[in-house]
């Protein structure tokens, strides 16, 4: 018995050897860089596309930055903090990756950016994780986020929908942090500006059958807001459909992103005329917007028909992290203080407008408020109504007013 | 089937799975006397030179690993290791496989968050560490007998089956409340006490804690399966009927099974908390929980020893899956775990330890009778 | 305490709140409540259609097939692609089902026949089992969502006293559930194979001895609970949409409601997944926030008082 023990502890350590060995033994002018994405369960679909998008900047750059040849080394989670800390700490002390990107949902980014504080000789750069609080609470100093955050991606909407005459409406939404911010970025300027938000239904992570909550939206209101992505969109679209509900919509950045609007059904129609709100919009009549497409298409086959939000947050960030190394010429040195330096001045020209990051070292962007529209080949894509540049964390408010309201939560906003 | 066919099928299963402690049970009364315990004396002369080996060993790891080895693979597998070893003691000895270990462990995890130190300092009391940890030891071992208590009247399959329940039931709680569990995002910065001067977060630290912890509750298991209680409960695992009917309260020595191993789930939990740093409803979601299952499997219900070897193998696999393989199939890694642990529980029904044993048992006997009968006995003894 | 009044005691314990919850429901929204009773019914027929699949594995197995959940997932995806080949809903439905009949019958003549008794092992290998094909679907079909396309006519709207309308294909599952209730109770009960099967569900041992072969019931067994598993994919799947992660929901879900009903006992099922079903939508409707713990406490609470199951045999 003791003796497999030992046994076993010796091969136990071999393999940590041999394997410590095989993590540090890689080139010098090779600079190795971490992307953490979700590849397992429901987020799995947003997680292989935001390695695509990662992937597609470091093609565009033919595999180069800074002079040096760059090297992915990919992790994966499962949209669990846990996992998401793990990953990344396996890329950061094990593959000794120098520059981390990711991860991909909200709760990962907070739990990601509170490690990164205990590395601070790595550079971290969010993927597409979009929680307000983890460049605003406690913000750490090698953390960066290289696009705006889920209330963010909301400004402006609500004054659409106020001008498309929805005085009243109906929440629902999932019961966690993403769709707080995402709702607190809606009503912040639609609760200011007269609109009513007359209930809300928070549903559980997890509820596929929508069935009584589409029950419950009364009558007398005049359009629904729907915070839900994936999978939980479509069952709700679905139900609402077969249900009878004939309110507009007015969707989250998620609930009508490109996993949405390409399941694989033919009841999509009833999407069509949805206004929504996010960082990018698929119709986007901009040179830089048509190239990147073109360039996804080009180069992942197996991909969406248009990048999705996840595919180019991911692609921003990576862009982001590329051109600061440029700006360095690869130097890493002085525990990267010349790359953080030059992070902090880049201005990204992505494909949906220019990013810059504030003080916090959080982005910010355009958002676009986009409707629904139907390609001549029957897919569905998002097209441009109208953009509202420079949108803040704040929210376009001074930060006493922002601070005053406080983070989005099941209760804050209320205009009832 | 009956209630009876079924405690018997299941036992089956069970002794299946804790041979070994039976054949200790039967071993020990011939060997030494059970009632008595061991003097100190004997307790030292059984100290093996394998046994010092193995602990210099352990002892001597973090000086060879490199700080991820030692936290990462080490630390944790040791934290989760001793998560699993609740669920072999419970299922090896007391022939009842309970899913919510991991919940017991996470339930010690968001009390240590709550009254100690977290991000969402509305909720966290901000209470000195040893208080959190003891509370938290003292609630998850109290919240284990409950569940012990509620778990017990069931059987078998059952048994597996309220645990999941109980565990999905507690998750969903943590997902939904904001006021005590904190929602969704639960705590973020719970970190590991910087106590007599000694930053127990830092990788060796951390990996010397846990190796205390483990390796006490490892010599705790021991000790109980060779003290009467164990005994006893080894005997209700066998034949509850004829225990009952020796005068023993067979309720009674389950429900208390379920109290030591939630001790040791929530020993555990501290750990675990301490060394991720966050507790949030995924620690304690269903995957959580069949992780736990998989460790005790994978390493084998045979002996204490098989939890850590199974946790070990897990670390590992988790996270160096996705190494070994191609560029192209990286994505792939959940089939690898998958597979070897399909490979493991189709080709060795005890685990780890069970090939173990097989591989001892066909080169004992090409080495001849006399070695065979030499190292027989003992193989099946430890 | 003498038993009858406990008895009593305990039905009125149950009953009272209960009734004050229905008076007091329909006084406040009557249309609110009809609609939520429905949509319960509804979904406890899916519900059903996928545990029943679960429960005759075990009854007469004692296998847990913790791999149900994967096959249920298996036979959606390949029924999405028989469908979208063939422009079939119909063909979708059935292609599910038999490609979920056939991987069962490969699993119980492959795997299962060869651990026999081995509770422990056999539910470790199914879970080991689910992992890895969780993750080849993924590979295989993407991350995407899918929805099927059933024909038109039972898509819309079916007008409905009081409610005005409910939807047509929640009706039609209902109706299916009703079928195939009414199917399994007569295969079980007025087929050689089904009283081969609950004689099995009786005494295995004596089927054996009696000149059965026990293994060719075994299998037959194991490809309809299989099937119905795929069968409940294609269905479930126009109901609501098919992605990963669906196969650990409907295997939680069919737990819940034969654990409930109890174990091996198709009447059980239709109990379990009815109070399962309603207890899901009752909570959504009145109590969002801890509406979701509902279902597990029922299960708790059934485990520990009647550990066999509403319906289930006491040995």
């Amino acid at each position: 018995m003791d003796l497999k023990r030992r046994v076993i502890g010796k091969g136990v350590l071999a393999a940590a050897v041999a394997l410590a060995f095989a993590g540090a033994a890689h080139a010098d002018d090779v600079i190795r860089i971490g992307v953490l994405a979700t590849l397992e369960g429901p987020f799995a679909a947003g997680g292989q596309d935001g390695i695509r998008g990662a992937e597609l900047a470091l093609k565009q750059k033919n595999g180069m930055a800074g002079g040096h040849k760059i090297e992915f080394v990919k992790g994966s989670s499962n949209a669990t903090p846990d996992k998401a800390v793990g990953a990344t700490r396996k890329l950061v002390e094990q593959d000794k990756v120098q520059i981390m990107i990711g991860p991909l949902s909200g709760d990962e980014g907070i739990a990601v950016k509170n490690y990164s504080k205990s590395q601070p000789g790595v550079t971290f750069i969010n993927g597409s994780s979009g929680a307000q609080a983890t460049t605003l609470v406690d913000p750490s100093a090698n953390f960066f986020r290289f696009h705006t955050e889920g209330a963010q991606w909301m400004v402006g909407l609500g004054e659409h929908a106020l001008a498309k005459g929805y005085k009243k409406m109906y929440l629902i939404a999932e019961d966690y942090g993403f769709p707080y911010s995402q709702v607190q970025g809606f009503m912040a300027s639609y609760c200011a500006k007269g609109g009513h938000i007359v209930g809300k239904s928070w549903v559980p992570l997890g509820t596929k059958d929508y069935s009584s909550v589409v029950s419950k939206i009364p009558g007398d209101i005049d359009a629904v807001l729907v915070v839900l992505g994936g999978a939980d969109a479509v069952n709700f679209l679905t139900q609402y459909e077969q249900a009878g509900g004939d309110k507009p919509m007015v969707g989250g950045t998620i609930t009508v992103d490109q996993t949405v609007l390409n399941y694989k059904g033919k009841r999509r129609e009833s999407l069509v005329g949805t206004p929504s709100a996010g960082p990018m919009a698929d119709s986007l009549d901009t040179p830089e917007w048509k190239k990147f497409v073109s360039d996804y298409k080009a180069n992942f086959k197996d991909g969406f028909p248009s990048p999705s939000l996840f595919a180019f947050l991911y692609y921003i960030s990576t862009k982001a992290a590329l051109e600061g190394l440029d700006a360095v010429k690869g130097d890493l040195s002085d525990g990267q203080k010349k790359y953080r330096a030059a992070l902090q001045k880049l201005v990204v020209k992505g494909p949906a407008g220019d990013i810059r990051i504030d003080e916090n070292r959080n982005g910010v962007g355009t958002t676009y408020i986009t409707e629904v529209v139907k390609n001549a080949d029957g897919s569905l894509a998002s097209k441009v109504i109208k953009s509202v540049p420079n949108v803040s964390q704040t929210l376009g408010l001074s930060k006493a007013e922002f601070q005053k309201m406080g983070l989005g939560s099941r209760d804050v906003p209320n205009c009832p | 089937m009956s209630a009876a066919h079924w405690r018997r099928a299941m036992n089956a299963g069970a002794a299946a799975v804790a041979n070994p402690v039976a054949h200790v049970a039967g071993a020990t009364p011939a060997g030494h006397p059970v009632s008595g315990g061991w003097g100190i004396r004997r307790r030292i002369a059984a100290i093996r030179p394998r046994h010092l080996i193995g602990l210099a060993a352990l002892l001597l790891y973090p000086w060879i690993a490199t700080p991820f080895f030692t936290f990462q693979i080490g630390g944790q597998s040791l934290a989760l290791g001793l998560i699993a070893l609740s669920l072999t003691f419970l299922a090896g000895s007391g022939g009842m496989v309970s899913l919510a270990q991991m919940t017991v462990a996470g339930i010690a995890a968001y009390v240590v968050a709550i009254f100690g130190f977290s991000a969402a300092d509305h909720i966290s009391l901000g209470w000195p560490w040893w208080l959190a940890a003891s509370m938290a030891v003292v609630i998850a071992t109290i919240a284990a007998t409950f569940i012990g208590w509620l778990s017990v009247r069931t059987e078998g399959i059952y048994t597996i089956m309220i645990t999941l329940a109980i565990g999905v039931a507690f998750q969903y709680l943590c997902v939904q409340n904001y006021s005590l569990f904190n929602g969704f995002q639960g705590f973020q910065k719970v970190e590991a006490p910087v106590a007599f001067g000694v930053n127990w977060h830092d990788a060796t630290p951390f990996y010397y804690l846990a190796l205390f912890c483990a390796l006490g509750g490892y010599w705790l298991v021991q000790y109980v399966l060779r003290a009467p209680f164990g005994l006893a409960l080894q005997g209700v695992r066998d034949n509850p009927r004829r225990m009952n009917s020796l005068g023993f309260d067979v309720v009674a020595h389950r429900v208390a099974a379920y109290t030591l191993a939630g001790f040791l789930a929530a020993v555990g939990g501290v750990l675990l908390v301490w060394y991720d740093g966050l507790v949030t409803p995924g620690t304690v979601g269903t995957g959580a929980l069949i992780k736990i299952l998989i460790i005790a499997v994978l390493g084998g219900m045979r002996h204490p020893l098989g939890a850590f070897i199974g946790a070990v193998i897990y670390v590992l696999l988790q996270n160096f899956a996705i190494d070994l393989l191609g560029n192209d199939y990286r994505e792939r890694f959940n089939t690898v775990i998958g597979g070897v642990f399909l490979v493991i529980v189709l080709f060795s029904p005890d685990g780890m330890l069970g090939w173990w044993v097989q591989l001892r048992t066909r080169f004992a006997a090409r080495r001849g009778p006399g070695a065979e009968t030499r190292r027989l006995p003992q193989q099946q003894g430890r | 305490m003498n038993p009858t009044f406990r008895r009593w005691l305990l039905r009125a314990v149950i009953a009272i709140p209960v009734a004050v919850f229905v008076v007091w429901a329909c006084a406040d929204d009557a249309k609110l409540f009809l609609r939520t009773l429905l949509n319960g019914v509804t979904l406890a027929s899916l519900y059903f259609v996928v545990a029943s699949g679960f429960t005759l594995v075990f009854g007469l197995m004692r296998n847990v097939n913790l791999a149900h959940g994967s096959l249920f997932l298996l036979g959606a995806y390949i029924g999405w692609v028989v469908g979208d080949v063939t422009g079939s809903w119909l063909v979708a439905v059935v292609a599910g089902f038999l490609v979920s009949a056939l991987a069962g019958l490969l699993l119980q003549v492959a795997v299962f026949r060869h651990m026999p008794g081995q509770d422990l092992r056999q539910t470790m290998f199914t879970i080991g089992l689910s992992i890895v094909i969780a993750d080849l679907l993924l590979w295989g079909f993407g991350g995407e969502i899918y929805q099927f396309d059933p024909p038109g006519i039972i898509f819309g709207r079916t007008p409905m006293p009081f409610i005005k309308a409910y939807p047509t294909y929640r009706l039609v599952m209902l109706a299916t559930a009703i079928v195939i209730g009414v199917l399994l109770w007569w295969f079980l009960n007025r087929t050689r194979v089904g009283m081969m099967i609950r004689a099995g569900v009786d005494d295995r041992a004596m089927l054996a001895a009696a000149g059965t072969n026990v293994q060719m019931v075994f299998a037959i067994t194991f490809a309809i609970g299989a099937g119905l598993a795929g069968f409940g994919g294609v269905v479930g799947g126009t109901a609501l949409s098919i992605a990963p992660g669906e196969d650990t929901r409907y295997l939680l879900a069919s737990l819940e409601v034969v654990i409930v009903g109890g174990m091996g006992s198709i009447p059980g099922a239709a109990l379990g997944a009815l109070l399962i079903g309603l207890a899901e939508q009752f909570g959504l409707a009145y109590a969002p926030t801890y509406g979701v713990v509902f279902t597990f406490v029922i299960m708790v609470l059934v485990l520990a008082f009647r550990p066999q199951g509403l319906m289930g045999k006491r040995g």
